[in-house]
């Protein structure tokens, strides 16, 4: 098949998932957020919400598209264009799974496989500090300065620890090729203990992964480091003037990031799509954990809350069958198992930062960038350097 | 599969110009779809009700000049970690005490960039 016309049909593919999936990560945050707090969280729209994402767009597009007087009209407009386009263009070398076959064409579940992908990567979301940074300056507003001049100084203090954090298990993989990373961490030690880069000898990357994961939340401008937005203090930061759908984008960037990061995580440190155990075991382990959720759906059906829990309950669990069902079937299995690991993988992390913004207050900015420079960057360092000696010493 | 260079960054390009038009769409779709009114008060600066004084185009702390110049520093020393990972496991020993010399230096620089308290946002200036 022309490789034009397979390309196109691929970022389609992609674009389409991966903005399904932004919308509906928005929808998990409300819902895991109102759980953690004892409220039952967006469930109008909708079988337990499930279409709030739709209605919320709708709303946004349909708000009034102000743009106040005070402002520098390029730039204020060039903001969230910057932010959400910059945002959605590293998804072009992150790979989603191995090379698969579908209806005879052979090709890899990426985009496409950049020599230099980890650096495209740290370049893309480097820049991405301008969308904030342009925003803030941009409104001409004080709140919107100070949260857009903080919010650069976060994000390119934490860029420091982000990219030494990436370097570490470099060391121990040698390319920047994000397939030849996940081909890397393939295999097992023991024939149980997976040979991902947080596992990986000579020297474990658990301290680059904690560090990565840390300044990932700083990047994304997540709690407890959403400084740049500080409600109590500065209103909203940089999108004080901003509404509907410009106001929005900023949101979608945010989570775009809090995705790439997510990935690019899995990637570099939790083995991409190699699953945690050889294949024979894990081969059902999907359909076994569908099955649960199965279980629950029937059970919490059977004992409804709420008057549609009688009918929504059951069919979530007839879809968990089904899914559980076509995990089985031995032709699909090479394409579905590695999204699977992949999918749960990410949404673990997704789940973090999720779980983190339910838990944990806000820092005060010097703290904030004391942690960076004088603890993160520090231990960083010291971790490259210990991971080289030991490749030096006892790599293959 | 891809070789040649505009076959691999072929994706990349219909990727960001794809993430441009949908950036620009969603940006204009609700300055074409909503109503618009204007009056004097909604035109002006939101500083929580209050009217707000002078200008935004304020100075402010000489610390976030300070970082962006730092940051510059050490990320180009962050750079040059990649090469040089990437080559490790082909040159080994002698790698790392060549990198270890390169960070020795810059860390004495961090060192005394620290002491100097450029990176202490506690005390004002």
């Amino acid at each position: 098949m022309n490789f034009y016309l397979l390309t196109l049909i691929k970022v389609a593919v992609v674009a389409g998932v991966f903005l399904t999936a932004l919308a509906y990560l928005q929808w998990i945050e409300r819902k895991v957020l109102a759980h953690i707090q004892l409220r039952p969280g967006p469930y109008r729209v909708g079988p337990h919400g499930l279409l709030q994402p739709l209605a919320d767009v709708i709303k946004l597009i349909t708000k009034e598209g102000f743009i106040p007087s005070h402002v520098n009209r390029f730039f204020y407009t060039l903001a969230p264009v910057l932010a959400v386009s910059l945002a959605l263009v590293s998804i072009s070398v992150l790979p989603f799974g191995p090379r698969i076959e579908v209806f005879g064409i052979e090709t890899w579940m990426q985009l496409t496989d950049l020599k230099i992908g980890v650096l495209f990567v740290l370049a893309v979301s480097a820049v991405g500090v301008y969308g904030v940074a342009l925003a803030g300056w941009a409104s001409n507003n004080k709140y919107s300065l100070i949260g857009g001049l903080r919010s650069s100084a976060q994000m390119i203090s934490y860029e420091l620890p982000y990219a030494v954090a990436i370097a570490a298990p470099l060391l121990l993989l040698n390319t920047l090729s994000f397939r030849e990373i996940v081909n890397a961490q393939s295999g097992y030690y023991f024939g149980f203990l997976p040979r991902w880069t947080i596992f990986q000898g000579p020297f474990p990357q658990i301290i680059s992964f904690l560090i990565f994961l840390i300044a990932g939340f700083a990047e994304t401008n997540r709690i407890p480091f959403d400084l740049p937005e500080a409600e109590n203090e500065l209103v909203a930061g940089y999108h004080t003037e901003y509404a509907s759908m410009m106001f929005a984008s900023f949101f979608m960037a945010e989570y775009a990031n809090m995705l790439t990061v997510s990935l690019v995580a899995t990637l570099m440190f939790l083995g991409g799509w190699n699953a945690p155990l050889p294949l024979p075991v894990s081969g059902f382990i999907p359909t076994v954990i569908l099955v649960l959720v199965a279980a629950i759906c029937f059970y919490h059906g059977a004992q409804p809350y709420r008057k549609w829990d009688r009918f929504t309950f059951p069919a979530a669990g007839i879809i968990s069958l089904g899914l559980a069902a076509i995990f089985l079937v031995p032709i699909l299995q090479p394409i579905l198992l590695p999204l699977f690991w992949f999918i749960a993988k990410a949404g673990i992390l997704l789940f973090v930062f999720i779980w983190i913004r339910g838990t944990l207050p806000r820092f005060r900015y010097d703290q904030l960038m004391h942690f960076a420079w004088t603890f993160l960057f520090p231990v960083a360092m010291l971790n490259l350097l210990v991971t080289g000696l030991m490749v030096a010493l006892f790599g293959k | 599969m891809p070789n040649s260079y505009p076959e691999v960054y072929f994706p990349v390009v219909v990727q960001a110009v794809l993430a441009f038009v949908i950036a620009v769409a969603l940006s204009s779709l609700s300055y074409l779809l909503g109503k618009r009114t204007r009056d004097k008060v909604k035109d002006s600066p939101y500083e929580c009700g209050m009217v707000p004084v002078g200008s935004a185009r304020e100075r402010f702390s000489v610390k976030f000049y300070l970082v962006a110049i730092v940051f510059i520093l050490f990320d180009i020393e962050a750079v040059f970690l990649y090469p040089w990972a990437v080559v490790y496991r082909e040159l080994k020993m002698f790698a790392f005490v060549e990198m270890l010399l390169f960070i020795a230096l810059v860390l004495a620089g961090f060192f005394y960039i620290w002491k100097k308290g450029a990176l202490n946002w506690s005390q004002s200036d």
